[in-house]
């Protein structure tokens, strides 16, 4: 057994997290930082917390992820970390060239208090800082919040930074995608396009984190939003929000510092919040909705209501981040699946209280544990199995030891491909999704079904 | 297209090392050049085998863009790691415990069903603002206590992040107190993630601990009669398995590896060993030198990456025991090894000869991996370590000319004595002579410049720019370093070897791991995906014809 200490029985813990569903703020800033155009990402800290963020995004994605540290030392610890931020400032404009560097703090610079805009200040006194060129910066202490809760930061720093309202409206939407994929972010964009409508979207990672294969290396790929467009977002008619944890912070900063009225939504994983999606695009835009996005739903329902029998009465258990979690919560107890276990390492209460209000009338007990970990999420299913599971890669070692097939989903996948091509978002990325559960569940079926019963249509 | 290219030869030769040196320092600002510049040294191999001053362990330039980690993951990702049994508690934020996790491919194989093993788990104490702000001590007592409920482990380490050493955290204290109230080992290591200037720091961090704390506890006699520790080996990819099975194969007895597939128990033993190999020189010299002093255990370098290098090391071993049964039966597995080793090896040369590599990595591996390609003829045309020291790169013969900078003495240098009772030197002075007298060397570590042509480049602590410079002016056939820079190599249309935890595959130790490792290789720099970078229409975008649509 790969994890053969996990016991059935559960002893309350206050101090100890086995096997977490989250990670630190500073990865989810350094993602989010990647979707500006022409940007470097920088980790003002120990080496460590950037060469440990670059890996994992790298593993997840198979991509060049290119981001600067300030490298302390205990030196730097004991005075701060001023002189090597300004090191780094100067080095990385010299040689990389970059529009903007995007910094975010560490545990070790917040502990001992750096100022960072006091100090790109300096920079900018100093003459480090080229014309028309930007140090821009996000608080991310990483025994703060997750990694969601990073990248959210670093979305609404854009906004501080960068969006700007000259009384001059222009005719288009911001969308803030929240902490998906670059597949995602490009299925959106689509979607808002299929329907008419011009947008401005941040952070984008797409054709940045799925770039082509060319022989040629760019330090800074085609992807990303710009500088401009990001500015131009204060002159937008709306603001679509998807994810309230991922991108409530920037679309609240966008309706408060340029009166850009926002929707908050929940991510379109799965056909309601799609529905919800499109909607709004409608009617915040005031255009109808083309056949082709019928098309594209009805496709998605015609899965569902061909495969039901299969869908039906099935346990998941589900680990992975709450804007995520509460959409594809909702997904699944729309085809009749049951999401009884249901676990992500980012605290709030709110998110407890929507799972159990999307899944009242689940007939099976529901679990939620927010702020919880993979090892209860274990024991749980120690206690009583499920059918399938959905989650991260770390999944797969329960997956193993207790014969229960897992679909992959959410951050990080480090063992697959797919999720950086293919989106899971809108209509298209839910017949993905369906696609997924039924090869889960159906490949076990046929593993395990006794071979007079064995069939071949299913 | 570079990866197929024909004649490699005249490539290399037209580049100009000190015209090349230039061009890379010349792009950064004045300062910054010139410490890059004693980082990037031209080799020159004199009669003597003395070999030019390089600059290494040196503080990384912020904002460089470097391959370097942190102390931390020296301590707790690469040296204690792998052992399964010892419970790895991490004390700080969510993210190092997290990134730490089963990420390095070290394997291990648990001796039953009932054996423990806690790799696969992370433990943390998810320190949160609060914990900040008024201390994790209390916390950090819980956290061992509920360890210790839920898991009843032999023994705990704990590791401390970066703010716990701002906030004052005593972890040594707090251990104490643990080990006294659950009557378990408990053990703390202060590797937070500023100290030193790499990865290095916490290597030497974690010697200190695990010598202190474990080495030395058991004085059970092993069985077997030639008896050694084998040092830096982290059984990534399977490594320590060959590397296991060939001892055996050999008649030689291994008490424990430090840390390869290892166990707190075997630790605990491995004192009783009469002899310390030492692979990865830069992570565990220490272990091996405190070893000496202490327990009167000699220490060599061996080397098991490559075919010829592992039927040296195992000659090496043979000879130090002055056995000649076993030196009989070491050549016998050689000979049986080698016969599969030699087949594969002329096949793929067959196929490889002529082609370059780089090798920007670690802190042995960048050395060690040149034996490997050499044996299929490729060259290595650029190497430097990640994270090594200047003994390294120039050989432990410069260690009295090496000064310690402020970064290096505020990691502990342990002071030991000959332990009263059980101090015993495992050869005689005159053993020692007699040998000596027959070119026998004991810490004899000569590092990677002598083993290099004059005229190669050499590169510490490499930074992205520099890397991509290189890549464009030497074209080599395949890079080697870690993950960080794996595909913006590839994306140049140069296959990239992971060389840290090789990303899949392995073992590449010993017999089979050369065996693996040339295929491998041979996979890579011969692979016709490299040759559809181009579009047809982008190969050839002339219009020559056109249809007439009806």
């Amino acid at each position: 057994m790969l994890l053969r200490h996990t016991t059935k029985e559960i002893k309350e813990r206050q101090a100890l997290a086995v096997n977490p569903a989250k990670t630190c703020q500073p990865i989810g800033a350094m993602y989010a930082a990647l979707g500006i155009h022409n940007c470097l990402p920088h980790s003002h800290g120990s080496q460590g917390c950037c060469a440990y963020h670059r890996s994992t995004l790298t593993r997840h994605y198979k991509e060049p992820v290119m981001a600067g540290s300030s490298s302390f030392t205990e030196g730097a610890s004991v005075f701060g970390g001023q002189a090597n931020l300004l090191q780094a400032i100067d080095t990385i404009f010299t040689v990389y060239d970059p529009d903007v560097i995007a910094v975010h703090t560490t545990c070790l610079s917040e502990t001992i208090g750096d100022d960072i805009p006091q100090i790109a200040k300096k920079a900018e006194a100093d003459g480090k800082i080229p014309a028309g060129k930007y140090v821009i910066h996000a608080n991310t202490p990483s025994y703060v919040g997750t990694h969601v809760t990073g990248f959210a930061t670093m979305t609404k720093a854009m906004v501080d930074y960068f969006a700007e309202a000259n009384g001059h409206k222009v005719d288009q939407i911001n969308i803030i995608p929240g902490y998906v994929e670059p597949s995602d972010m490009e299925e959106i964009k689509r979607i808002v396009t299929e329907l008419g409508l011009r947008s401005v979207m941040f952070p984008d990672t797409s054709n940045v984190l799925n770039r082509p294969q060319t022989g040629r290396f760019d330090m800074f790929p085609k992807g990303g939003t710009t500088v401009e467009a990001i500015r131009s977002s204060g002159n937008s008619r709306a603001t679509i929000a998807l994810g309230r944890l991922a991108s409530g912070p920037a679309a609240r900063a966008l309706d408060s510092k340029c009166k850009v009225g926002c929707e908050i939504l929940e991510l379109p994983i799965g056909l309601a919040a799609t529905d919800v999606f499109v909607d709004t695009l409608r009617r915040i835009g005031g255009v109808s909705v083309p056949e082709s996005i019928n098309t594209e739903r009805g496709r998605m329902l015609d899965i569902i209501t061909d495969m039901h029998q299969y869908f039906y009465g099935k346990k998941v258990g589900l680990v992975g981040d709450p804007d995520q979690l509460i959409s594809l919560t909702e997904f699944l107890v729309s085809i009749d699946m049951w999401p009884v276990y249901v676990v992500t390492g980012t605290k709030g209460k709110k998110f407890e209280a929507r799972i159990k209000e999307i899944t009242r009338d689940v007939p099976h007990e529901v679990k939620v544990a927010a702020g919880g970990d993979m090892f209860l999420f274990h024991q749980w299913i120690k206690n009583e199995p499920v059918d399938l599971m959905m989650g991260n890669t770390y999944l797969k070692y329960i997956s193993r030891d207790e014969d229960i097939p897992l679909v992959r989903f959410g951050f990080p996948i480090l063992d697959r491909v797919g999720h950086s091509y293919f989106p899971t978002v809108g209509y298209r990325g839910g017949m993905r999704l369906l696609e997924k559960i039924l090869d889960a569940l159906l490949d076990k079926k046929d593993k395990d079904a006794p071979e007079e019963s064995f069939e071949l249509v299913l | 297209m570079v990866a197929n290219k024909t004649n490699p030869a005249t490539e290399i030769d037209s580049v100009d090392p000190n015209e090349l040196k230039a061009e890379l320092v010349a792009k950064y600002p004045t300062k910054v050049g010139r410490k890059r510049a004693k980082q990037i040294v031209i080799n020159r191999v004199d009669e003597c085998g003395e070999v030019p001053e390089m600059g290494a362990n040196a503080r990384t330039i912020p904002g460089i863009i470097t391959q370097r980690g942190c102390s931390y993951a020296g301590c707790k990702g690469v040296v204690l790691g792998p052992t399964r049994d010892i419970i790895n508690l991490t004390h700080g934020p969510i993210g190092c415990g997290f990134y730490s996790w089963l990420t390095r491919r070290n394997q291990t194989r648990p001796d039953g069903p009932e054996d423990a093993n806690f790799m696969t788990y992370c433990f943390s104490t998810d320190l949160q603002d609060e914990d900040i702000v008024f201390g994790g001590e209390k916390k950090l007592r819980q956290a061992i206590r509920e360890l210790y409920e839920n898991f009843k482990p032999k023994a705990i380490g704990i590791f401390s992040t970066c703010p716990v050493g701002l906030i004052g955290d005593d972890v040594h204290a707090v251990a104490r107190e643990m080990k006294e109230e659950l009557g378990i080992n408990i053990f703390g290591f202060s590797c937070e993630g500023y100290k030193g200037v790499s990865q290095s720091a916490g290597h030497h961090i974690a010697n200190n601990g695990l010598f202190n704390h474990v080495v030395g506890l058991d004085n059970t006699p092993k069985e077997g009669k030639f008896k050694i520790n084998l040092l830096g080996e982290y059984n990534i990819g399977g490594d320590a398995f060959e590397i296991e099975r060939i001892l055996e194969e050999a008649g030689i007895t291994l008490v424990t590896t430090f840390s390869g597939n290892s166990t707190y128990d075997k630790f605990a033993n491995s004192h009783m060993a009469d002899l310390n190999t030492v692979m990865c020189h830069r992570s565990i010299n220490y272990v091996a030198e405190m070893m000496e002093k202490k327990y009167g255990i000699p220490w060599i370098k061996v080397n098991f990456i490559g075919a010829a290098s592992t039927a040296k090391t195992l000659r090496k071993i043979a000879n130090y025991f002055e056995d000649e049964e076993l030196i009989e039966r070491v050549e016998k597995t050689i000979a049986e090894e080698m016969v599969e080793v030699e087949k594969v090896r002329l096949e793929v040369k067959s196929r490889c000869e002529g082609k370059t590599a780089m090798l920007f990595v670690g802190g042995s591996r960048a050395h060690h991996y040149q034996d490997l390609f050499a044996e299929i003829g490729m060259k290595t045309v650029a190497a430097g370590y990640e994270f090594a020291h200047r003994d390294d790169y120039e050989g432990r013969t410069v260690l009295p000319n090496i000064k310690v900078d402020a970064d290096s003495r505020n990691i502990e240098e342990l002071h030991v004595e000959p332990d009263p009772e059980r101090y015993s030197p495992r050869k005689s002075e005159e053993a020692l002579e007699r040998l000596k007298a027959k070119g026998f060397r004991f810490k004899d570590y000569d590092g990677m410049m002598p083993e290099m042509e004059s005229g190669t480049l050499i590169v510490d602590d490499i930074s992205q720019y520099e890397s991509e410079k290189l890549i464009e002016k030497y074209k080599p056939d395949i890079f080697c370093a870690g993950i960080k820079e794996k595909y913006a190599i590839q994306k140049k249309g140069v296959p990239m070897k992971q060389l840290h935890s090789y990303d899949s595959g392995g073992p590449y130790a010993g017999f089979k791991g050369a065996i693996n490792f040339w295929r491998e290789i041979d996979r890579m720099v011969n692979s016709k995906v490299w040759s559809y970078l181009k579009a047809p229409w982008q190969e050839s975008p002339e219009l020559t014809a056109t249809y007439a649509w009806e």
